[in-house]
C-alpha cells in the first residue's frame, strides 16, 4: 500500500498513537489516510487468518477498516477524523 | 401533516429537503456523514483549499449549486448529521438511529424520504483483499476528500464512466495510472451512441473523456480480463489477458475496481418495499411509481439508492419525490416543477438505459471466478464453498447465506452480493435473478451492542 499526499496537502501537522507507535498525520485526515499516509502497510488483521486488510471502500459501507480507538469503542478508520492524541488500536 | 424525515443529504436528499421546505415544511433531515454532500460532490473536511473546479471539474457548477442549497437548508431543517439510520419500523413509522458512533435514538415520521446513495459493484479476483486494492469509488474519495492517491502507479478496472474520470484525475493529480483496463469491448459502447444522446451534453463530455485518456499515453486497453492481482501483504503487479487471449503483467503499487453501482437500499427493504431484477442495471432495485412512491403508506424513494440514475437524476428525482409527498398530503407544490420534472426524468431514463447496455456488468466474469476466490472478502468464504452450497440445495440467495456465510458478514452482503448471486446462479444452471437477493437485516451497519 502507497497511499500518497498528492495535492490540497498544505495543512497542520497532529500526532496520535496506533499500537503505541506515533503517526503524524494532517488536519482533516481521516484516520485511514493518516495510518497509510504515515507509512503503516494495514489497519487491521482478517480473523480468517488471510493477513491485513487496509479498507476498500473509503466511505463507510464495507466495514474493512475498523479500528478500535481508545475513549471511543470500535470506529470505521475511513468515516473518523484523526484528533490529535488519540490512541488507536490495530486488531 | 406532522413529521416528514428525509434520509440522506447527497443530490437527491438536498433537492428533496428544498421542496419541502419551499412549501413550509420543517422536514427532520438525516445523514450519516458530519456534513453531508453525498458523495459525488463530498466536499474535504475543514482545512482542505482546493476550489470547486479543481475538486469536481465539469460538475463544479452543479456541486456548487448544490452546497450552496445544503448550507440553504440546514438551518431550516432539523438537521441531524453524523447519524446513522439503522433500523426502520413501517408498522409504528419509526426510524432508530445511531448519533455519534454512540448515541442511540428513534425518529417518528408520518412521510419519509429514502436517499441512501449507492456503493461500488465489484467482482472479486484473485488478490482483491489485499492492501492496496480498494473500489474506484473509494480511489476517487481518496483524491477528492483526503487528497491522497491509493499509489502512485496504480492500474484501474472496470468498466463505465467512473473508471474513465478516475483515470484523468489521477493523471491530473500526478499519480499516472500504470494500466486501465475496461472489460468492455470498443464495438459495445460504440454501438449504443444514438441511446446515449438522450444525454447530448453528458455524452460529449463522456466522448472528450475517453480521448483524453487515449491520448494521455498511460496504458488503456478494452475487451481485456483481469486475472490477479500479484503481491504478498501488498500489491506488486496486475496480471491480465488482452482480446486476443494473451497474458500480461503489469507493475503497479495499487488497485481499483468497480463495474458501476448498486443500490444502498436495505432500508427500502426492512421496510417491505417489494424489489424487482432490473435486466438492463442487472441490480435489484426497489420498486417505486415514477414520481418515488411505494406501496409502503408514507415511504418515498429517491436517487440512487431507488435504482441507479447518477448525480443528475438523483436531484431531479429527490425534488419529484418531495413533489409527489406534498400532491399526496395537500400541501402547496410546484406543479410546473412537477411536469418538468417528469419530462427530464424520462429523458434520463433513456439514456441510462443505452448507458448500462453500454457498459454491462461482468456477469461471466463473476460466475466464472475460480474456486479459491474469497467471494465473500468479510468471512472470507470462497466461491468454492458456496458452489459446494449450490450442490447441497440452496436454490437461493438466503438459503446459500445460511449454508455458507456468504454475506453473514460486516458488510452484510452489500459488496459480496450481486457476484454471489452470479456464482450461485451458474453453478445451478438457472438465470441470476431466479437465485434472488440477500434479504436486508437489521441493523443496516454494524452498531455497539450496549
Amino acid at each position: 500500500m502507497t497511499v500518497t499526499r498528492l495535492v490540497d496537502q498544505d495543512r497542520p501537522a497532529l500526532s496520535f498513537t496506533v499500537d503505541g507507535l506515533e503517526i503524524v498525520g494532517k488536519q482533516g485526515d481521516t484516520l485511514l489516510t493518516a495510518m497509510l499516509a504515515g507509512g503503516l502497510t494495514y489497519v487491521r488483521t482478517s480473523e480468517f487468518g488471510d493477513g491485513g486488510r487496509a479498507g476498500f471502500c473509503w466511505m463507510g459501507a464495507c466495514q474493512d477498516c475498523w479500528v478500535l480507538v481508545e475513549g471511543s469503542g470500535i470506529r470505521r478508520a475511513c468515516t473518523t477524523l484523526a484528533k490529535p492524541g488519540m490512541k488507536v488500536i490495530r486488531r | 401533516m406532522k413529521t416528514v424525515v428525509v434520509v440522506g443529504a447527497g443530490p437527491a436528499g438536498i433537492r428533496a429537503v428544498e421542496q419541502l421546505v419551499r412549501s413550509g415544511l420543517r422536514p427532520i433531515w438525516i445523514d450519516e456523514a458530519p456534513d453531508g454532500g453525498g458523495r459525488v460532490t463530498q466536499r474535504p473536511p475543514a482545512g482542505f483549499t482546493r476550489d470547486a473546479a479543481a475538486l469536481y471539474g465539469a460538475d463544479a457548477g452543479r456541486a456548487k449549486r448544490l452546497h450552496a442549497t445544503l448550507d440553504a437548508m440546514k438551518p431550516r431543517t432539523d438537521w441531524r448529521p453524523d447519524t446513522l439510520v439503522w433500523n426502520i419500523r413501517p408498522e409504528t413509522r419509526t426510524l432508530q438511529t445511531l448519533t455519534g458512533g454512540s448515541e442511540q435514538g428513534e425518529v417518528s415520521y408520518d412521510a419519509l424520504i429514502l436517499c441512501t446513495g449507492a456503493v461500488d459493484r465489484v467482482v472479486p479476483f484473485p488478490g482483491w483483499t489485499m492492501p492496496g486494492v480498494t473500489t474506484l469509488g473509494g480511489a476517487q474519495v481518496a483524491l477528492k476528500s483526503q487528497g491522497v492517491g491509493i499509489g502512485v502507479s496504480p492500474v484501474l478496472i472496470g468498466s463505465g464512466p467512473l473508471l474513465i474520470l478516475t483515470a484523468l484525475q489521477y493523471i491530473k493529480a500526478g499519480a499516472k495510472p500504470a494500466l486501465v483496463l475496461d472489460t468492455t469491448h470498443f464495438l459495445q459502447k460504440f454501438w449504443e451512441t444514438s441511446g446515449l444522446l438522450w444525454n447530448t451534453p453528458t455524452f460529449l463530455r463522456g466522448v472528450m473523456m475517453d480521448f483524453r485518456l487515449r491520448l494521455s499515453g498511460v496504458q488503456y486497453v478494452e475487451d481485456a480480463t483481469p486475472i490477479a492481482i500479484e503481491g504478498d501483504s501488498a500489491v506488486t503487479a496486475v496480471r491480465w489477458r488482452d482480446t486476443g487471449w494473451k497474458e500480461h503483467v503489469t507493475p503497479c503499487d495499487a488497485v481499483a475496481l468497480g463495474w458501476g453501482l448498486k443500490p444502498e437500499s436495505q432500508l427500502a427493504d426492512l421496510a417491505g418495499v417489494p424489489f424487482d431484477y432490473d435486466t438492463k442495471q442487472q441490480n435489484w432495485v426497489p420498486r417505486r411509481d415514477s414520481a418515488g412512491r411505494t406501496a409502503v403508506p408514507g415511504l418515498f424513494l429517491a436517487g440512487d439508492g431507488a435504482g441507479i440514475g447518477g448525480a443528475e437524476v438523483a436531484e431531479l428525482a429527490g425534488a419529484r419525490a418531495a413533489l409527489a409527498l406534498l400532491a399526496d398530503n395537500h400541501l402547496p407544490s410546484d406543479a410546473a416543477l412537477t411536469v418538468h420534472l417528469d419530462t427530464r426524468l424520462r429523458t434520463e431514463a433513456r439514456f441510462r438505459a443505452a448507458l448500462d447496455r453500454a457498459f454491462p456488468y461482468p456477469a461471466k466474469l463473476a460466475a466464472k471466478m475460480a474456486d479459491e476466490v474469497s467471494v465473500c472478502r468479510c468471512e472470507v468464504i470462497s466461491a468454492g464453498e458456496l458452489r459446494a452450497a449450490a450442490a447441497a440445495d440452496a436454490p437461493e440467495m438466503n438459503r446459500a447465506k445460511a449454508f455458507s456465510r456468504v454475506g453473514m458478514g460486516r458488510c452484510q452482503g452489500r459488496l459480496c452480493g450481486p457476484p454471489a448471486a452470479e456464482v450461485l446462479a451458474d453453478a445451478l444452471g438457472v438465470k441470476v435473478d431466479q437465485v434472488g437477493r440477500l434479504r436486508g437485516q437489521p441493523p443496516v451497519k454494524p452498531i455497539p451492542v450496549q
